[in-house]
């Protein structure tokens, strides 16, 4: 084991061995540090699992259990009723997975959890596809993108995570980027401060499984988030708020091309996302003028 | 103690209830839904002061129990058959976090063919997932092995969850005469649920079941396997004082008319009081007949079964259970290596699946060929008994082009 000279800071320990300009180390520090030290943590393998640490040496500084790739919701629900059975009901039960995790074969212990509102928060980082075990394609991979399992590019678009969500009914839901710190932080904290299922769906650039320059991380997701590729929102008491409307909505031309991913996606692929884009947006601005009569 | 009518289920129920349990999840399954009914109706009336999460698999199940255990409560939940295989990933979870959980098993045939009936396929696929296993023969005995079980299982030098294995319908539906202790004797012998060694505090922090390296990984079995060969000991202890508080000793292997045997069976579970019965007619009519039932079969106990079959010449093994592809099914194969060098000839019965019914009949049948053998009629045996006319025949599609 190394020797630490010094403390680190927040609830992450040194030495992560996550890539160079991962999107989850930058939001799991964020969410821990806005969650605190009453928090425990439910990790699926996947690349969140280099948070859970290597034998003897964890790299967080919280309880937790590194489950199995579908069930992190029913664990992270049978430690909140062990806690509520003991009377503990102030520990935040974080379940912190990825889009595989999630959409793919989490889906059906997530849909139980939501069902039942159980007290967790569940956290999905989305880099859009199997990143820990080698970039393969995940319902979260988008239109085109090329995976080592949609080599040609992906022929059909991502499950709508959010839309999944909000058809639970659940208290509280928003997705983030790591493009707003800011806004992820304020999302962290009001989900913190909710009873029941609330889930979380944060958008975390992968430069190793998107192609794109370490160095790009933030301003890719700015990207996302200004063409409307990923679309800030809150879903609350059945409610739909979104962000700031995309200042290039239906334009994800530059966010494509600076993705090695995309390269096989040209021409008529890329106008069909930006449709897709633009035809989700207006139902979503839909249901949040719905939500405002 | 007065008797009271319990149904196989229904005893499990009682014994989880007497436990006191702080969290339960349970999925329905034929056999096992009463199970999960019961136990709602448990907390709903205020019977049980737990949490009661209302799953939406088997695989949730023992993933809720896992979550829930390691907070520090006493946990329930029960499955059967296809439920069990599903729950087969995280049994491992739950057996290697050393979280001592236990679990009413009902006992069902797996998939293909659909069936909702009574064979041993479904544990013995998960014989060798770190659960001990015990297979009772009576209903009384679920009651009274469930109880135990807590005590073994959470012993800190065993710390392994276990399957209390009943026979779906001959014994999860079968209302018998039961013999219970009072909620306070039960709790008496149980007492509270301690947390051991792994456990998720946020005031006492660590990281359980993260990625185990290589260098490690050996370790961690073996100290499971350590676990195994200390409960064969916890068990005989807890079954002693389970005997000395109420008057019944469970047991590990139980033995039927050995001692002078020429031929004995070896059975598991409910069919073995049919075998008994065989036993008592063919003693009338002079014939030799023994029996060995098993009814710890994680750890193995193959010191005691070799002690109580070493001098029967001739040993047969009736697995509810086909065993595909394997030398012998796993009762047998078990069977045979702990009689190895022994002297016995030990041979293997295949039948009573999908609750085919094992009649007093078959079993004479079965005593039969191992007589046949043990006067040299024969030099071997039938293993798969009780087969309609021409097995080959069924379902069989012509193929007209």
């Amino acid at each position: 084991m190394l020797k630490m000279m010094a403390a680190s800071k927040g609830l992450v320990t040194h030495g992560v061995s996550s890539c160079q300009g991962c999107g989850i180390e930058l939001i799991i520090r964020n969410v821990l540090d806005v969650l605190g030290e009453d928090t425990v943590l439910v990790i699926p393998p996947g690349c969140a699992a280099l948070f859970s640490g290597t034998g003897p040496e964890a790299a967080v500084k919280l309880a937790g259990i590194q489950g199995n790739l579908e069930n992190s919701a029913a664990i992270a629900s049978g430690i909140a009723a062990g806690f509520r059975h003991q009377g503990n009901e102030h520990t935040t039960v974080c379940a912190f997975c990825g889009d595989g995790a999630t959409v793919d074969i989490g889906l059906q212990s997530l849909s139980g959890a939501m069902e039942r509102n159980e007290n967790i928060l569940y956290i999905c980082y989305d880099n859009e596809a199997y990143m820990n075990t080698g970039i393969q394609g995940s319902s979260s991979t988008p239109l085109g993108a090329s995976t080592t399992t949609t080599p040609a590019g992906k022929p059909v678009g991502s499950k709508d995570l959010i839309q999944i969500v909000m058809a639970h009914g659940v208290p509280y839901a928003a997705t983030a980027s790591v493009a707003d710190l800011g806004d992820l932080r304020r999302k962290v904290k009001k989900a913190k401060g909710i009873k029941g299922c609330r889930v979380l769906h944060i958008h975390c650039p992968c430069p190793t499984g998107w192609g794109y320059h370490s160095s790009k991380t933030i301003e890719l997701a700015r990207e996302g988030v200004d063409s409307g590729a990923w679309v800030l929102m809150e879903y609350e008491n059945g409610r739909v708020k979104l962000g700031r409307r995309p200042s290039k909505l239906g334009h994800a031309e530059d966010y494509m091309k600076l993705q090695k991913r995309f390269r096989t996606a040209v021409g008529e692929l890329t106008a069909q996302t930006n449709e897709r884009i633009i035809s989700r947006y207006e139902y979503l601005e839909k249901l949040e003028r719905l939500g405002g009569e | 103690m007065p008797f009271r009518m319990f149904d196989g289920n229904g005893a499990a129920v009682e014994a989880i209830r007497m436990a006191r349990p702080g969290v339960i999840a349970a999925y329905p399954i034929t056999p096992q839904s009463s199970i999960a009914e019961k136990l709602s109706d448990c907390v709903a009336n205020g019977q049980i002061d737990a949490e009661y999460i209302r799953v939406e698999s088997e695989h949730s199940a023992m993933s809720v129990c896992v979550g829930a255990c390691l907070t520090g409560v006493r946990v329930a939940t029960a499955t059967s058959s296809v439920g069990l295989a599903l729950m087969h990933e995280v049994c491992g979870v739950t057996s290697g976090c050393r979280l001592p959980v236990v679990m009413p098993v009902v006992n069902r045939s797996l998939v293909a063919p659909w069936s909702l009936w009574c064979d041993h396929q479904d544990t013995m696929a998960e014989r060798d997932t770190g659960w001990l296993q015990f297979y009772c023969g009576t209903v009384q005995e679920v009651l009274d092995l469930t109880l135990c079980a807590y005590r073994i299982s959470e012993h800190q030098d065993v710390l392994t969850p276990s399957m209390v294995c009943l026979d779906g319908f001959f014994l999860s539906h079968s209302m018998q005469k039961v013999s219970a202790p009072t909620d306070e004797e039960a709790w008496d012998f149980v007492g509270p649920y301690v947390r051991r060694n792994m456990y998720i505090d946020p005031t006492d922090v660590m990281f359980v079941n993260d990625l185990c390296p290589t260098s490690e990984y050996t370790e961690m079995r073996y100290q499971q396997k350590v676990g195994f060969e200390r409960a064969a000991d916890v068990a005989r202890e807890v079954f002693d004082e389970y005997g000395r508080r109420f008057g019944r000793r469970p047991c590990t292997v139980e033995k039927y008319l050995l001692d002078d045997a020429d031929i004995a069976l070896v059975t598991m579970g409910s069919m073995s009081g049919t075998a008994k019965f065989a036993v008592n007619e063919l003693r009338r009519q002079g014939v030799k007949a023994g029996l060995l039932r098993i009814c710890m079969f994680r750890p193995f106990p193959a010191g005691e079964i070799r002690e109580a079959l070493k001098n029967v010449p001739v040993v047969g093994v009736v697995d509810r259970s086909a065993g595909l592809g394997a030398a012998q099914p796993p009762a047998a194969t078990e069977v045979s290596a702990a009689l190895r060098g022994a002297g016995c000839r030990v041979f293997s019965f295949v039948g009573g699946l999908a609750g085919r019914d094992i009649s007093d009949g078959a079993f004479k049948g079965l005593y039969s060929e191992l007589l046949d053998v043990f006067e040299g009629q024969a030099q071997s045996v039938n293993t798969w008994f009780d087969l309609k006319g021409d097995p080959m025949a069924l379902r069989e599609v012509d193929i007209i082009c």
